[in-house]
C-alpha cells in the first residue's frame, strides 16, 4: 500500500475565490460501475471489455497519469476516493466549486450501443457517489459522441439534472466535430443550456496528428494543443455558430496561447477564401472571441513572464474565456497559489480567471455556506 | 527594386507545365507508359486551382500553362521588380501523391534534371529544391546523392504531410544523404500522404486545410525535435515554407514546459527544445497571417526570441499580400538591421549564398 505524509488540513484560502474546471474521478475498481450496467453489459465488460481505436498507447510519465502523492492512503488509485479528494484538493484548496471531467472512455468505444450503456453507468454512477455527496461538485454528462442520436438521448436523459453543467467529448473525434454528423449532438445540448466541454486525448480511429503517428507522449502531450486548434477551425468555418448562435464550447486542458495566431489565420484565409464557406458570414475572430471558452492547465509559461499579458493584448477576449483548472490529481497539476504568472495583471482578470468566468458560464451559485460571498466582494 | 534593397526570396513557386515537358527527362520505359496510360503526372495539389490564394491578382500566367511555368514570367514578375539576388524554385510536384515508388522516383528525377536544364542553367539568379519520392526513403536518399552537389540545388523538399511525422527512424536516410550533401531539409506547404490532415479525420473544406497547415507543421517541428533529428545531424537545417511562424512562440513555450517535466522521456534531447528551433529552424516569412494591430506583429516578432528566424518569401504566385503593394511584403516597424537581415542576410547565412 502506499502512504504518504500529508500536511495538515488547513484551509488554503487565497485572495480569490477558487473555481477547479478540470477534475478526474477514477473508478475504484474495474468493477466500480457494475451496479450501475444492465447484466448483459456487465457480462460485456467481464468478457469483450473496452475497445476503442487501439495502437495510440503512450505510456504516461507516472502510473494513471496521477502525482506521486495523489494515491489515497487507503491505497485505492489516485482520484477514485471522494474523501481524500475533499481532503487534498477540495478542502486543501478551500475551492468554491470543481467541475468532473471523467476520463473513462465511454464516448470513442467503437461498440456505440455499449458506448450509450456506459455513458449512462458513468453518468449514475457520478450522481450517486460524487454529485450528490459532494454539493461542491458539478460535473460533465458522459456522452457515446460518436453516435450522436444516441447521445442525443443521454443528453435528453439528464441534461436538466443540475450536477451536469456540460456535456463531455473528448478532443479527437472520428471526424472533425464541425461536421454535420454531430450536429444533432449541438442542437440538444443548446436546448439543455449546456455547453460541450472538449477534454484533452481520445482518439478517433486516425492517426492523433496531421502527419501520422509520432513516437513519444511528449509529442502525445505537448503537441495535443494542434487537435484542439483544428477542432477550433472545424467549428467556425464549417459555420455551427451561425447554426446554433447559442452553443458554447469549452476547451479543456489545450493551452491557450495558441489562441492570438490561430485567430489571426482564421482571420486572414477568411479574407480570400470566404466564398466556399457563406454560412461564415462574420471574421472568424468574432465567433471565437463569443463561443468558446479555455481552461487554463497546463498554464501557458512564456519564456518572459511579461509576454503572458501580450497573450490577453493580442486576444483581449480571453479575459472573460478562461477559467482556471488544476487537472487534479494528475501529474502535471497546477496549484491555484502558483498557476498565474507573478507580473501585473489586467485589473480584475485574475478573480475572473480563477473562478467568476467559471461562475458566470457554468451559472453556479455564490459561495456554498457562507454568509457573504466572496465572489461579490471579489467582484467588487 | 521595391524594398529599397535587394532580396533573397526563399519561396517561388514554378510548375511543371505539362507531364510532356518532362519527357526529355524520362525513360523510354517511362515515356510509354505514360502515353499508354494517359497519365496527366501527379497532378494531385494543394493549391486548387482556382482558388482565391493560389495565384495573387497580378501574376500573370503563361496562355494554356499553370502560373509558375514560364521562366520569362518570373523573370518578369519577381526577379526583376523584387531586384531579387537569389531566388530560390519550390516546385511542388506531388511526387508523394504517387504508390509506386519507381514512378516517384523516376518522376522526381525527370523534374530535378528538368529544374537543371531549363531553369537553373538559364538563369543564374536562381536555386532550386530538389523533389524526392518520400514515400521509399532509401530511394528518396539516392536521389539526393544523385544531383545533391549541383550547385543549383540548395534544399530537400519534403511536403509538410506526410504518413509518419519526418523525426520517425524510418526518415533517417533523407537526413543522412543531406547531411553528405550538406543540403537545406525543408518541410513546405501541402503534400498528399493519404492520411488525413487532422488528428480528427477529413474536413470538409479546403479552407480548413489551408489554416490546419500550420498546425502540421507545429506537429513536424515537435517531432523532428524529440525524435533527436537534430542531436544525430549536428550540422543539420530545416527549413519551414509557407507554414507561418505567429504560432512559434506558443509552441515553443508549451514544448520547453512539457521537456522540463517529461525530458526523461528523451535523453538525446540535451537543451530545451526552443534552443534547438533558435539555432536550427528557419520560417520563411510568408504568410504573415498578420494581426490588425501591426504593433502585435512587431511583440511576436520579440518573442521569437531571435532576429535570425525569419526569411524573405514573396511565395509567387500565391496571394498573401497586394501584388500593387510589395511594402505589406514585410511587416512594418522593423529596425533597419533587422529589416536587413530578414531581407537578405538570413537566408545568406543558412543557405550559405
Amino acid at each position: 500500500m502506499v502512504t504518504t505524509l500529508q500536511q495538515p488540513v488547513t484551509p488554503r484560502r487565497s485572495e480569490l475565490a477558487v473555481i477547479d474546471c478540470d477534475i478526474h474521478p477514477a473508478l475504484r475498481s474495474p468493477k466500480a460501475l457494475h451496479p450501475y450496467l444492465s447484466q448483459r453489459w456487465r457480462d460485456h465488460r467481464d468478457t469483450i471489455g473496452d475497445r476503442g481505436f487501439g495502437g495510440s498507447y503512450y505510456p504516461r510519465a507516472n502510473p494513471n497519469a496521477a502525482r506521486t502523492d495523489a494515491w489515497p492512503p487507503n491505497g485505492l488509485p489516485p482520484g477514485s476516493d471522494l474523501d481524500f479528494t475533499r481532503y487534498q484538493l477540495l478542502d486543501a484548496w478551500d475551492l468554491d466549486f470543481g467541475v468532473l471531467q471523467p476520463l473513462l472512455g465511454a464516448g470513442a468505444l467503437r461498440n456505440h450501443e455499449y458506448a450509450a450503456a456506459l455513458s449512462r453507468a458513468i453518468n449514475d454512477w457520478q450522481i450517486a457517489e460524487w454529485l450528490d455527496p459532494e454539493p461542491r461538485l458539478r460535473s460533465g454528462l458522459v456522452v457515446p459522441y460518436e453516435a450522436p442520436e444516441l447521445a442525443v438521448e443521454e443528453i435528453e436523459r439528464l441534461g436538466d439534472h443540475p450536477g451536469f453543467v456540460q456535456v463531455m467529448l473528448g478532443i479527437r473525434t472520428s471526424e472533425p466535430i464541425g461536421r454535420r454528423k454531430y450536429w444533432p449532438m449541438f442542437e440538444a445540448a443548446v436546448a439543455h443550456d449546456l455547453p460541450i466541454g472538449m477534454h484533452f486525448g481520445s482518439q478517433g480511429g486516425t492517426p492523433i496528428t496531421g502527419a501520422g503517428w509520432p513516437s513519444m507522449y511528449l509529442e502525445d502531450h505537448a503537441g495535443m494543443s494542434t487537435a484542439f486548434q483544428a477542432q477550433v477551425i472545424s467549428l467556425i468555418y464549417e459555420g455551427v455558430f451561425e447554426r446554433f448562435p447559442r452553443l458554447k464550447i469549452v476547451l479543456i486542458e489545450g493551452g491557450f496561447a495558441w489562441v492570438p495566431p490561430l485567430a489571426w489565420r482564421l482571420d486572414a484565409a477568411w479574407r480570400k477564401l470566404g466564398a466556399e464557406v457563406p454560412d461564415v458570414k462574420r471574421p472568424p475572430s468574432e465567433y471565437f472571441a463569443e463561443h468558446i471558452w479555455l481552461t487554463t492547465q497546463p498554464m501557458e509559461e512564456p519564456q518572459r513572464p511579461e509576454q503572458f499579458v501580450q497573450i490577453l493584448e493580442h486576444a483581449p477576449w480571453l479575459q472573460d474565456r478562461l477559467m482556471f483548472s488544476t487537472d487534479y490529481p494528475h501529474w502535471d497539476f497546477d496549484a491555484p497559489n502558483e498557476a498565474l504568472p507573478k507580473i501585473k495583471l489586467p485589473a480584475g482578470f485574475p478573480a475572473k480567471l480563477m473562478a467568476e468566468n467559471a461562475r458566470q458560464l457554468y451559472r453556479l451559485p455564490a459561495r456554498l455556506g457562507d454568509s457573504t460571498s466572496r465572489a461579490t466582494q471579489s467582484a467588487s | 527594386m521595391y524594398l529599397g534593397q535587394p532580396v533573397i526570396d526563399c519561396d517561388i513557386h514554378n510548375a511543371v507545365p505539362s507531364v510532356e515537358a518532362l519527357f526529355p527527362y524520362l525513360s523510354e520505359h517511362w515515356r510509354e507508359y505514360i502515353r499508354t496510360s494517359a497519365f496527366k503526372g501527379p497532378v494531385d495539389t494543394a493549391y486548387p486551382p482556382r482558388a482565391a490564394t493560389t495565384v495573387a491578382p497580378g501574376v500573370t500566367a503563361p496562355e494554356g500553362k499553370p502560373p509558375g511555368s514560364s521562366l520569362e514570367l518570373i523573370q518578369q514578375d519577381v526577379l526583376d521588380p523584387w531586384d531579387v539576388e537569389v531566388g530560390i524554385l519550390n516546385c511542388a510536384y506531388a511526387v508523394d501523391s504517387l504508390h509506386n515508388p519507381d514512378t516517384a522516383a523516376a518522376m522526381s528525377s525527370a523534374v530535378n534534371d528538368w529544374l537543371v536544364a531549363e531553369w537553373l542553367a538559364r538563369e543564374p539568379r536562381l536555386r532550386a529544391s530538389m523533389i524526392v519520392p518520400t514515400r521509399v526513403p532509401e530511394m528518396a536518399a539516392r536521389e539526393i546523392d544523385r544531383i545533391g552537389d549541383h550547385p543549383g540545388f540548395v534544399q530537400v523538399l519534403l511536403p509538410v504531410r506526410s504518413e509518419a511525422p519526418y523525426g520517425n527512424r524510418r526518415y533517417l536516410p533523407i537526413f543522412e544523404a543531406a547531411a553528405r550533401r550538406d543540403l537545406v531539409v525543408s518541410l513546405q506547404f501541402g503534400g498528399t500522404p493519404g492520411n488525413p490532415p487532422t488528428g480528427s479525420g477529413w474536413p470538409s473544406y479546403y479552407i480548413e486545410e489551408y489554416v490546419g497547415m500550420a498546425q502540421i507543421f507545429q506537429t513536424q517541428v515537435l517531432n523532428m525535435i524529440v525524435e533527436g533529428v537534430f542531436d544525430r545531424f549536428a550540422d543539420l537545417r530545416v527549413a519551414l515554407i509557407e507554414g507561418g511562424w505567429t504560432w512559434l512562440p506558443s509552441l515553443m513555450w508549451r514544448i520547453d514546459k512539457d521537456w522540463k517535466g517529461l525530458r526523461r522521456e528523451v535523453p538525446w534531447n540535451t537543451r530545451v527544445p526552443s534552443a534547438y528551433i533558435r539555432e536550427r529552424i528557419r520560417f520563411s516569412l510568408q504568410p504573415m497571417d498578420e494581426p490588425p494591430d501591426p504593433a502585435h506583429l512587431l511583440q511576436v516578432i520579440a518573442q521569437l526570441g531571435s532576429d535570425d528566424l525569419l526569411m524573405f518569401s514573396t511565395d509567387y504566385p500565391h496571394r498573401h499580400f497586394p501584388y500593387t503593394a510589395p511594402q505589406q511584403a514585410i511587416p512594418s516597424g522593423l529596425s533597419e538591421t533587422v529589416r536587413r537581415k530578414i531581407l537578405s542576410e538570413n537566408a545568406r547565412a543558412f543557405y550559405k549564398l
